[in-house]
């Protein structure tokens, strides 16, 4: 099966589309430490909300192409106000507090949105239906490919860039990156940080809600999707590096690919290459592919 | 009116407390230093007055007003600029960019500063631009921290240490950039340990030890009190 040239371009293609699914998820997650250096457990329940919104956006709208855009637009502003209460009245007071007691909260969270999401939504499980324009098949010339991972494979980089280019050539950009390398020296000349931290989790976390609106059509909705996404995430996070944009771009696409073809090789047992790999950056390089080993000064 | 009059400044780090009721006022267009040895609280005044580190008790009046409590940010917007003793300098940040997010609107009846003017101001800064903050020499360092705190357009300056570290030339480039701001009006509190720097540049001077005023005076009367140098100020 691996002399199939056709077969291996749908691999690397497919390798790619999961990966930028996952790196939207894990840019949130990535930037929300970088400037919080809050480690958010939630981040995968987050995700589930999003998928959930754009079902019920769907569900009430009509599965029509708009409906989905609608949907993932809706997901993400959802998220965003609810995030934006969150860290206001809650995540905000425990910054000065020790990181255990973040911990304790960010995972409080997970439990409060599990029941909250079974209590909306119901327990059961859902699936649901590509947008109209992207269900077909694209012919790429070596083989044909489904065009809703094509479209995937497109918003990733899009978003990667943009969101490059916001962080370095946008005043807002420069204050985030201030933020993260001196919080209280950034205060001191006049932003006032618990604004920039404010803005950072909510849109953190609206990138949650996009990923898992854009991963909907292809997974199983259910009250369950959060554990699998944040494991995921984490293991993004500690091959590229916590804090880098660039190292959740490339370790998402390590993880996918490491997923993708590891599935052929061992059936389930895919999961060990994956440790393997995550060992191995740890050993060689304990803060990641594109971290760095302490640039934080407070 | 004082433009800043500081009463029984009290302020801890957790549990030690480390001024014990300091007090101090600096007029429009003056120049007052804090001096004192090793650990004597004189970077801890600052960050009390900024609003960094809390303080206990007291009162700090800004133009008459009371701003104790008030948090960094509002202080930085209202004309207070800080520039701490370590240069803080955000590494990851080019020149430019360690400019432009310290940037302040200004307020009526002064010059604006921007990027052109600090550059202009420190002219070797130019040169390094684009160049990441954490690649600067010391010196550098000490005039992009200066320069970065000055795009917040201060009425009064908070000036740590400016010279620690460098080398005499460089200390004698600095503290002519003191002196011209100053003439340009700017209200100044410098602290410093190097006396020959201090009397050079201040008005009046306010020696500290332990975290409390033990004397205070005319810069003159400071270079001719001996006794008072032997005590607090010699090592
Ligand atoms: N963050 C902190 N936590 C606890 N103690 C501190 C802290 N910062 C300073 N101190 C203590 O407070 C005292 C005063 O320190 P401060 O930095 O104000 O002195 P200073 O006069 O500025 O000294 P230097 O000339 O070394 O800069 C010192 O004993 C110091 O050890
Ligand atoms: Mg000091």
């Amino acid at each position: 099966m691996f002399s199939n040239p056709t077969f291996m371009f749908i691999q690397v293609m497919n390798s790619f589309a999961l990966g930028m699914n996952l790196f939207i998820i894990a840019a949130g997650l990535t930037l929300i430490f970088g400037v919080l250096r809050v480690v958010n457990f939630a981040h995968g329940a987050f995700y589930m909300v999003g998928a959930y919104v754009l079902m019920t956006t769907t569900n009430l709208i009509g599965n029509t192409t708009t409906g989905f855009f609608v949907g993932v637009a809706a997901a993400a502003l959802v998220m965003g106000v609810v995030a934006f209460f969150i860290e206001r009245f809650l995540l905000s007071h425990l910054y000065d507090k020790e990181h255990l007691l973040q911990l304790l909260f960010t995972f409080a969270l997970v439990l409060i949105f599990k029941d909250a999401v079974k209590m909306i939504w119901g327990p059961l499980q859902h699936s649901i239906s590509y947008p109209p324009a992207f269900k077909g098949a694209v012919n790429l010339r070596i083989s044909y490919y489904p065009a809703y991972m094509l479209f995937l494979s497109v918003v990733g980089p899009v978003l990667a860039i943009g969101l490059w280019l916001a962080l370095e050539k946008t005043r807002w950009g420069r204050l985030i990156r201030a933020a993260r390398l001196d919080r209280e020296m950034l205060n001191a000349l006049g932003t006032d940080v618990k604004l920039v931290f404010s803005a950072v989790f909510v849109f953190g976390s609206m990138l949650a809600a996009m990923g898992g609106a854009l991963a909907a059509p292809r997974i199983a909705v259910d009250p369950g999707m959060d554990g699998l996404i944040i494991i995921d995430c984490f293991i993004i996070v500690i091959i590229g590096g916590l804090g880098s944009l660039w190292g959740s771009f490339v370790g998402a696409l390590i993880l996918s690919s490491l997923t993708v073809f590891g599935t052929l090789i061992f059936n389930e047992w895919e999961i060990v290459l994956v440790y393997i790999m995550m060992l191995a950056v740890l050993l060689i390089r304990p803060w990641g592919l594109f971290g760095h080993a302490d640039e934080e000064r407070h | 009116m004082d433009l800043l009059e500081v009463k029984d400044l009290h302020v801890s780090y957790g549990l030690s407390k480390i001024l014990h009721g300091v007090s101090l006022s600096v007029k429009p267009g003056e120049l007052v230093s804090l001096i004192g040895r090793n650990g004597v609280g004189k970077s801890t005044t600052m960050r009390g007055i900024m609003g960094l580190t809390a303080p206990k008790s007291g009162s700090i009046l800004w133009k008459g007003q009371e701003i104790l409590g008030r948090k960094p940010h509002v202080n930085a917007k209202d004309g207070i600029g800080f520039v701490p003793e370590d240069r803080r300098i955000f590494s990851g940040l080019s020149v430019a960019e360690n400019l432009d997010v310290a940037r302040l609107p200004v307020r009526e009846g002064r010059e604006a500063w921007d990027e052109e003017r600090v550059f202009s101001f420190f002219p070797d800064l130019k040169r390094f631009e684009d160049r990441k903050g954490g690649l600067l020499s010391g010196g550098q360092q000490q005039m992009l921290t200066l320069g970065r705190t000055l795009m917040g357009n201060p009425e009064l300056l908070l000036l740590d240490e400016p010279s620690e570290g460098l080398a005499p030339l460089i200390v004698a480039d600095i503290a002519e950039k003191i002196r011209e701001l100053k003439a340009a009006g700017l209200s100044i509190i410098l602290a410093e340990q190097n006396l020959d720097f201090v009397l050079s540049l201040s008005d009046r001077c306010y020696v500290l030890e332990k975290g409390a005023v033990v004397y205070s005076g005319t810069a003159q009367e400071l270079s001719d009190n001996h006794e008072v140098q032997d005590k607090y100020l010699h090592i």
